[in-house]
């Protein structure tokens, strides 16, 4: 008994030695920050949904450097790990620890009402970034920054248009397959959109649609039974790069080629996203067209803070600029509502230059 | 009997270590983070995040004592939650019937299991192993598509807050916020009190520490000791169904990766909490400072707004070292 007492009188000391000196040094640390930055800095606290790919790593990084200590920001991160339940955790605390502004990636769509008015209770403005929230009032978020998904699905099928019309490859002739995103997540809806628009209206045949899950194994299987049950396939609509390397596997293995040639027996893929891995794809002629969807949200959200903190009332939507590469240089650029998009020709340069 | 007393002193010792842990971290977090956790709710909103793991902790607890485990909790709760989604906005259900699947469940899994261990004496980590990746299965099967529940009963109770009388705080716009808990709160708290109580001072109570503190001796004593292997597991895989409703009552959705590792953290917590992985020795209120020591070290490392979520999972483990060490060095002294 002596012994355990002794034992336990030593943990306690240890313990309350680490609680002690830890908790001297940071106060001095506080105190000394205070006196350098008189107008204390603003408190970001950031809810990311994850770390699955490396477009939300991207994201991840592009926050993180812009809310940096250097230009004034206390940034809070918060990993999900994928669970809308860890998310609404994390707004808790958020709220509770009074930080200035939250900005939420949220994992679904659905199920952000009582959060979103906590915080709207306690006067925190809340940014949504990435994909979407479905709430009842929309005054229970203060902008949202994102991709506008529905252009970037328009986008791919003006340069098939503009690509086969230069080919002058009959609309009838052109056979897609659309392998999916997640049904119900925002880029599959808006990607899905553009396309089931663009076949009818420029009359090309859309054989059928299945969702790939956004991963390349589930894209390959479906693929694989794409192919099975159809021997006309020329284009392959792939809603992000994951799904493009399932279908191009899928393809090969079935002892086809892929590439940008459809007359000559070639499957064409287009892809969405542009990740590093995407864009190696591009550069080997495997992927015909890679439509860019921008994860580096930070810069516009810092500039909706500031319209803030000057009083400002900053655009509900706004969107991040994004770009489009393909092999082929036959279409320099393409016209959208009005606006016009350069085709960037991936080069190693290019590819080199990117920070994801 | 002297021995019976030195094992309750051995196991009282665990869980003064893990109650002076608990609220050293505690004072720890309000001295390094400040502001945040000098508010009660930080506190009410961990025993809301968390309330559902208190319950599988406890059932938990109850196995471990036995000498068993159970890792099919976490896919249990799942599955309560998706069928429970399911049910109440595909079949247009009501919050009685979803009640009844949940506690069904449950106890579909505990007879199976627990007749697999008791009455077959398959291990119990075979069998629930087996539990997990059926109940995984099964929760996809249901449904694959994660997705909320609207059904209006449902979303009622879900956003139910108990107000804590005399307990509050100021929120940023300086309006006094009153402090609150869910439901699961209430029921993962009488649940905390009914396994103390039976754990004290019934004889169910009694044989589940003599059973996983030496089988042979309890089965000398005249203790039915398949019967009480079958009970705990039966005990654990209720809760565990009653832990699902509860999580599912906190979430408000149905998903396949639900409680993913769940069941993990329910070991871990009981560890903590002092109940010993070797049975015989173990705490209901030792599990509930467990698991409240668990969830303060999430809040704080997602508080200090440390950018890796592993970082988590470090702490963690440097926890369960130093459970395990204490514990294995109280199991030495014993041997004396």
């Amino acid at each position: 008994m002596k012994k355990l007492l002794v034992l336990l009188g030593i943990i306690v000391l240890c313990l309350l030695a680490v609680g002690y000196f830890g908790s001297v040094t940071p106060v001095e640390n506080i105190a000394g920050m205070e006196d350098e930055v008189p107008g204390d800095g603003i408190v970001v606290g950031f809810s990311q949904l994850g770390a699955e790919s490396d477009w939300r790593t991207a994201n991840t990084e592009s926050m993180k450097s812009t809310f940096s200590e250097e230009k004034g920001y206390e940034f809070l991160f918060d990993d999900a790990q994928q669970k809308q339940e860890n998310q609404i955790k994390a707004i808790r605390n958020f709220i509770l620890q009074e930080v200035d502004y939250i900005v939420l990636a949220p994992v679904t769509e659905t199920g952000w009402d009582t959060v979103l008015q906590e915080a709207k209770d306690a006067g925190i403005p809340v940014i949504i970034v990435d994909r979407m929230v479905d709430v009842a009032d929309n005054r229970l978020f203060t902008a949202w920054v994102g991709s506008d998904f529905e252009l970037e699905g328009k986008k791919a099928c003006e340069w098939l248009h503009a690509y086969t019309k230069l080919k002058s490859i009959p609309a009838e002739n052109i056979h897609i397959v659309n392998i999916q995103g997640t049904i119900g997540a925002s880029a599959q809806i808006g990607r899905t959109a553009s396309l089931r628009r663009a076949a009818k209206d420029y009359g090309w045949d859309l054989l059928a649609e299945e969702s790939g899950e956004y991963t390349q194994a589930k894209a390959r299987e479906v693929m694989g039974s794409f192919l099975k049950q159809y021997d006309n396939i020329n284009v392959v609509y792939c809603e992000n790069d994951n799904e493009a390397f399932g279908a191009i596997e899928a393809i090969e293995n079935a002892g086809k080629r892929v590439g940008k040639d459809i007359e000559s027996g070639e499957i064409m893929i287009m892809s969405f996203d542009s990740t590093n891995a995407g864009l190696t794809d591009v550069l080997e002629g495997k992927i015909a067209l890679n439509i860019e969807c921008n994860p580096l949200h930070g810069p516009r959200v810092q500039s909706i803070i500031e319209t803030l903190e000057t009083g400002g009332t900053p655009d509900k939507q706004a969107y991040v600029e994004e770009d489009m590469f393909a092999t082929d240089t036959s279409v320099t650029s393409i016209t959208v509502n009005g606006f016009n998009y350069p085709v960037t020709k991936l080069t190693e340069a290019v590819l080199k230059e990117r920070t994801y | 009997m002297q021995k019976k007393r030195k094992t309750l002193t051995d196991a009282n010792l665990l869980l003064t270590i893990t109650i002076v842990v608990f609220f050293l971290m505690y004072i720890g977090a309000i001295l390094f983070q400040g502001k945040g956790f000098l508010k009660p709710q930080t506190f009410f909103n961990i025993l809301n995040a968390n309330a559902a793991l208190l319950i599988l902790s406890c059932g938990m607890s109850v196995v471990m004592i036995t000498g068993g485990i159970d890792i099919s909790v976490g896919g249990v709760t799942a599955l309560v939650s998706m069928c429970c989604a399911v049910y109440l906005d595909y079949h247009n259900g009501n919050v009685l019937g979803a009640v009844a699947i949940a506690l069904a469940i449950g106890l579909a899994f505990g007879i199976v299991q627990g007749f697999l261990v008791a009455y077959l004496d398959i291990q119990p980590f075979i069998v629930s192993l087996a539990g997990m990746f059926f109940a995984r299965g099964m929760t996809t099967i249901v449904n694959t598509n994660p997705f909320n529940v609207a059904n209006e009963e449902f979303v009622a109770l879900k956003n139910v807050r108990i107000i804590i009388p005399g307990m509050g705080s100021l929120n940023k716009l300086g309006k006094y916020v009153n402090a609150y808990v869910e439901i699961g709160v209430i029921i993962a708290i009488l649940v905390v009190i009914i396994l103390f109580c039976v754990l004290k001072w019934t004889r169910l109570g009694r044989f589940f520490y003599a059973v996983g503190g030496n089988s042979q001796s309890a089965l000398m004593l005249g203790i039915n000791v398949k019967r009480t292997k079958f009970l705990s597991h039966l005990l654990c895989s209720l809760l565990a169904g009653i832990g699902g409703f509860v999580y599912f009552m906190h979430v408000g959705s149905g998903a396949a990766s639900h409680a993913m590792g769940a069941e993990m953290n329910a070991i871990a917590s009981s560890i903590i909490g002092g109940t010993m992985l070797t049975g015989g020795v173990g705490n209901i209120i030792g599990t509930f400072f467990g698991v409240l020591s668990l969830s303060t070290i999430q809040n704080i490392v997602s508080s200090a707004g440390l950018d890796q979520a592993w970082w988590t999972g470090i702490t963690i483990a440097a926890m369960l070292c130093l459970f395990l060490v204490i514990q294995s060095v109280v199991m030495a002294r014993k041997k004396k």
